[in-house]
């Protein structure tokens, strides 16, 4: 286990008081033995070479990788059996850029099936169980990345989030979660799900790491258009805890438990734990206040999240035939082996999202559906940016709780949750940095807490989510399996 | 009689340097699969980048055909699968064209016409198979080379139209060399669009599609053969059997054939690329791009005739392709005259380019530069204008510049007055009975006593000079 953050990784190295190759080896070694127990990883990357220490705080220091980025001449599947033996010719630009900082991946880990899925049960090498307790999930997409460093495999590993894919997760398994504005770093290499909505990010156990990791990553790239130059930007050299007088807001309609109906005991301990957390926040100097936002407008977040992101990934998937790379599917004609290349290839919830992708995009439903989804997203964003006009961050509880059982049938669903469940989104719609962080224990289980600010403010968000990390107990926290 | 009703969608294939969306080459090569990056075989995780020329050059174009230009560049993905579309999606132009509603007026036989343009739009080609015997081979050179569909109103009413107006849109494309137009590199393809209706009607006939048809010949005769087979099906009352069906040229049998009924034509589910941010076409963008514009083939021919005083018929010759222009616009800015580079153009270096199939002017031996020595020489009466035209076939021969091919044959006009004087002394002496017969009013005689001193010089004396001297003498 690797208990130790990156700075304090940095210095051990640096004093020799651990030598490179043994630390390297001291990850893959603890990536097996979380392997029998949860299942996170597709590949373990048992040859990874060691990098001399230097005075780049990121050398020698051994990662995971999400299983969605492209790594050179390492087994790439997108947890999808389309790419089962795909094993990629170059790197995604962040992996390139964490390998240029001396950063040693050592594992590429499970997510749901390219992404698309939130509870790290659809990967094609089976579902993620949680390291805090087996019979639950982890949530996901960036399931094995959350389990791993929540394990203690590796101080950090990558995820990507299209919906709260990498914060999440997080939340579930009492870690840090952080997706940066959108086009911080460059999506180049990391299979598309939904374009409008994909983010890099990372999965750590302390806000500095996430910063340290994400001042490797970003940077403007030729390769991805939709990057932009951050070279002002030092997420980890200006972190700062002071956030006196700042303005957060939490949006009332789902943080106040009065506004459910027969709300769980769970959610109960869970909103009483966030309204804690908001009085850590005014401990700090910082004022929190409660919006009301339309209700008809909430209620829309998930379908157009449906909507949106089905859309953009049938799309995005289409070049997964079997003709240029993949399995070469059987048939007489090119036709027949796409369709049997796919009919094999995908599981049924994909297919599921294909059939509500094609669904919305065609010709006589688009109006209706896919550009009234657009607008929607629109207005989302506009009402949140007029907020953040007047606040510097919106802070939310994640989820409805903690972890969900493995086994569907002990969850117990409520549909004026949904929203809730779903809240995060939001930070995809407008490619606003967010970022979890744990605040407390639900069933003896982690839950976490969320700030999302405006966009590139990425800064003033981790410097709100460093300030209350220090007032909390979970930095670096690992997990202990709760049984 | 029937009134024929054509629309055109015209694909060309831009010049550039790589892809539209991709760093590789754009070029043509013998070799499959060398110009590939991992996008065009559409591995997971690539992206999509804009080539900006490609972008410019689709505004200049949308410009010269007076379309109306969008606020911002945006592209949208085209959904179907076939093996030659890696990605599953084309990316192209659908909700925002680069122009639209544009109009050109062309010249059909000495009648102008303008022909209506509904849209211009930049996307990317797909990669081609190569069919053998039990399989098929995909070539990834294609795929995401830069192209431009220009699509017409339906307001052409025959083949000749037709074809007039891709002979000027060709001249376009080469003048502003957004495209080389080679049709033996596969750089056009025309969908074409045919419909006959009754004279006095104004309801249009069913419109039948003929896709993929890939030479200017090929178009001309598809649009023939279809009018003839519609024609044929309504006079005989089976015009019902006129469907609106996609239909593709075999150049074999020179019949259009069946491919696919409107009703299986398949939903592409347009949207717009999110990978592409839009891009605002800005006033002084299109203003760069406007100055940029060159001039084109009319200009040039209104240039040609009225500065330079050369005939229509010259002009037109001059200006029928850029090769040819440019190679004259050449010799007139290294200092010769016009009409002098002219009469050679269109003479001795086109009869060149005609000898031998498949070559244009750039591939004949005598460049500008030497087109330009060699009327200088002439200007200058070193060498006679008959000596003129020998050089010029001895330097097509030996590949040797004019001076070279004047030195090595020794043709250097005679420019000694003494020697000249000393000829014509000599004739003189030896020819009286001619001159006698010159004073009798036997002027040819003048022509011969010349000829005599020609020879006596080998040739290389100035005849016009040695006549008027010749003149002069036995006046």
């Amino acid at each position: 286990m690797i208990k130790d953050g990156i700075v304090d990784l940095h210095k051990k190295l640096e004093s020799g008081e651990i030598k490179e190759e043994d630390l390297v080896k001291k990850s893959i070694e603890c990536c097996h033995e979380v392997q029998d127990k949860t299942n996170a990883f597709v590949t373990i990357i048992d040859d990874a070479k060691s990098e001399k220490v230097n005075s780049d705080l990121l050398s020698g220091i051994p990662y995971g990788i999400k299983d969605i980025f492209s790594t050179k001449d390492i087994l790439s599947t997108g947890s999808s059996n389309t790419l089962k033996d795909y094993v990629p010719f170059f790197d995604a630009t962040c992996v390139k850029n964490l390998k240029s900082h001396g950063c040693v991946g050592v594992a590429k880990t499970v997510l749901d099936e390219l992404g698309m899925g939130g509870t790290g049960t659809t990967g094609h090498t089976g579902s993620v169980h949680n390291p805090w307790d087996l019979n639950r999930m982890t949530a996901g997409s960036s399931a094995g990345s959350a389990a791993s460093v929540a394990c203690g495999c590796y101080p950090f590993a990558l995820g990507s989030d299209t919906g709260d894919s990498i914060r999440k997760p997080a939340a579930y398994c009492g870690i840090v979660g952080y997706k940066p504005t959108y086009g911080m770093i460059s999506r180049y290499g990391m299979f598309q799900f939904a374009s409008s909505l994909d983010t890099v990010g990372v999965l750590s156990r302390s806000v500095e790491d996430a910063a340290i990791v994400v001042d490797g990553m970003k940077g403007i790239d030729e390769n991805d258009m939709t990057s932009w130059d951050s070279s002002d930007i030092h997420l980890y050299g200006s972190l700062n805890k002071d956030v006196k007088n700042k303005k957060l807001f939490y949006i009332k309609e789902v943080c106040d438990i009065e506004n459910y109906d027969n709300p769980s005991e769970e959610l109960k301990s869970h909103l009483e734990n966030f309204k804690k957390t908001l009085d850590i926040c005014e401990s700090l100097g910082m004022s929190v206040e409660g919006v009301s936002i339309d209700k008809t407008l909430l209620n829309a977040l998930p379908s157009v999240y449906v909507v949106i992101s089905c859309a953009e990934a049938t799309s995005n998937m289409s070049n997964l035939t079997g003709i240029s790379f993949g399995p070469r599917g059987k048939g007489n004609n090119p036709e027949e082996m796409i369709k049997d290349h796919r009919t094999h290839g995908f599981s049924p919830l994909i297919k599921r999202r294909f059939v509500i992708g094609s669904y919305v995009l065609q010709s006589e439903n688009q109006e209706k559906y896919f550009l009234n989804a657009k607008r929607v997203r629109r207005m989302i964003v506009d009402k949140m940016n007029e907020l953040f006009e007047k606040y510097d961050a919106m802070i939310a509880p994640v989820g409805t709780g903690p972890a969900k059982y493995l086994d569907d049938s002990k969850n117990i669903l409520s549909k004026d949750t949904s929203v809730l469940e779903e809240l995060l989104q939001i930070g995809n719609y407008g490619g606003y940095p967010s970022i979890t962080i744990p605040n407390g224990f639900v069933s003896s289980l982690p839950v976490g807490i969320n700030i999302t600010g405006s966009v590139k403010d990425d800064q003033n968000v981790l410097n709100i989510a460093y300030a209350l990390e220090s007032k909390m107990e979970y930095k670096n926290q690992l997990a202990k399996e709760v049984k | 009689m029937y009134k024929t009703v054509i629309g055109l969608e015209f694909h060309c294939e831009m010049k550039s340097h790589t892809k539209v969306f991709s760093n590789a080459i754009n070029g043509y090569s013998k070799l499959s699969n060398e110009y590939v990056r991992p996008i065009d075989m559409a591995f997971p995780g690539t992206l999509p980048v804009v080539n900006k020329t490609c972008v410019k050059k689709a505004i200049e174009m949308a410009m010269i055909l007076n379309c109306k230009i969008p606020e911002y560049m945006e592209f949208d993905r085209k959904h179907y699968f076939y093996p030659d579309l890696p990605k599953g999606y084309q990316l192209t132009q659908f909700f925002n064209p680069v122009g639209v509603n544009g109009k050109i007026t062309i010249d059909v036989n000495g009648h102008e016409k303008e022909v209506l343009i509904h849209d211009i739009h930049l996307e990317e080609d797909a990669a081609s198979l190569d069919h053998y015997y039990d399989t098929s081979n995909i070539d990834y050179n294609r795929a995401g080379v830069p192209l431009l569909e220009l699509v017409t109103e339906p307001c052409l009413y025959s083949a000749e139209e037709a074809i007039c107006f891709l002979e000027t849109i060709r001249s376009i494309y080469q003048y502003t060399d957004i495209s080389d137009c080679d049709t033996k590199k596969g750089q056009i393809r025309a969908d074409v669009n045919v419909s006959i209706m009754d004279e006095d009607s104004s309801v249009f006939g069913t419109k039948v599609e003929v896709k993929n048809v890939n030479s200017f010949d090929a178009i001309r005769q598809t649009i023939e053969y279809e009018i003839k087979r519609q024609t044929e099906l309504k006079e005989t009352g089976r015009y019902d059997e006129v469907i609106q069906e996609t239909r593709r040229w075999d150049d074999e049998t020179k019949t259009t054939v069946h491919m696919r009924n409107k009703a299986d034509a398949v939903d592409y589910k347009y949207f717009t690329e999110p990978n592409i941010p839009k891009y605002r076409i800005t006033e002084s963008l299109k203003e760069e791009i406007r100055k940029s514009i060159p001039l084109l083939a009319g200009e040039r021919k209104d240039k040609y005739i009225n500065e330079y005083h050369l005939s229509e018929y010259d002009a037109n010759v001059l200006v029928k392709s850029k090769k040819i222009s440019d190679y004259f616009e050449e010799c007139l800015s290294l200092g010769s005259d016009a009409k002098s580079a002219c009469n050679w153009i269109t003479t001795k270096v086109l009869s060149e380019v005609n000898k031998e199939d498949e070559i244009t002017i750039d591939d004949v031996y005598v460049r500008p530069n030497m087109l330009s020595e060699l009327i200088d020489l002439i200007d200058k009466k070193k060498i006679t204008n008959n000596q003129g035209k020998e050089v010029f076939a001895k330097m097509i021969s030996d590949h040797l510049t004019p001076k070279e091919i004047v030195k090595k044959y020794n043709m250097e006009v005679l420019e000694d007055d003494n020697l000249i004087d000393s000829f014509i002394e000599e004739v003189v002496n030896e020819n009286e009975k001619a001159i006698t017969d010159y004073h009798n009013g036997r002027t040819n005689m003048l022509d011969y006593l010349v000829g005599q001193v020609m020879k006596k010089s080998k040739g290389k004396a100035n005849p016009v000079m040695v006549k008027e001297k010749m003149i002069e003498k036995i006046k």
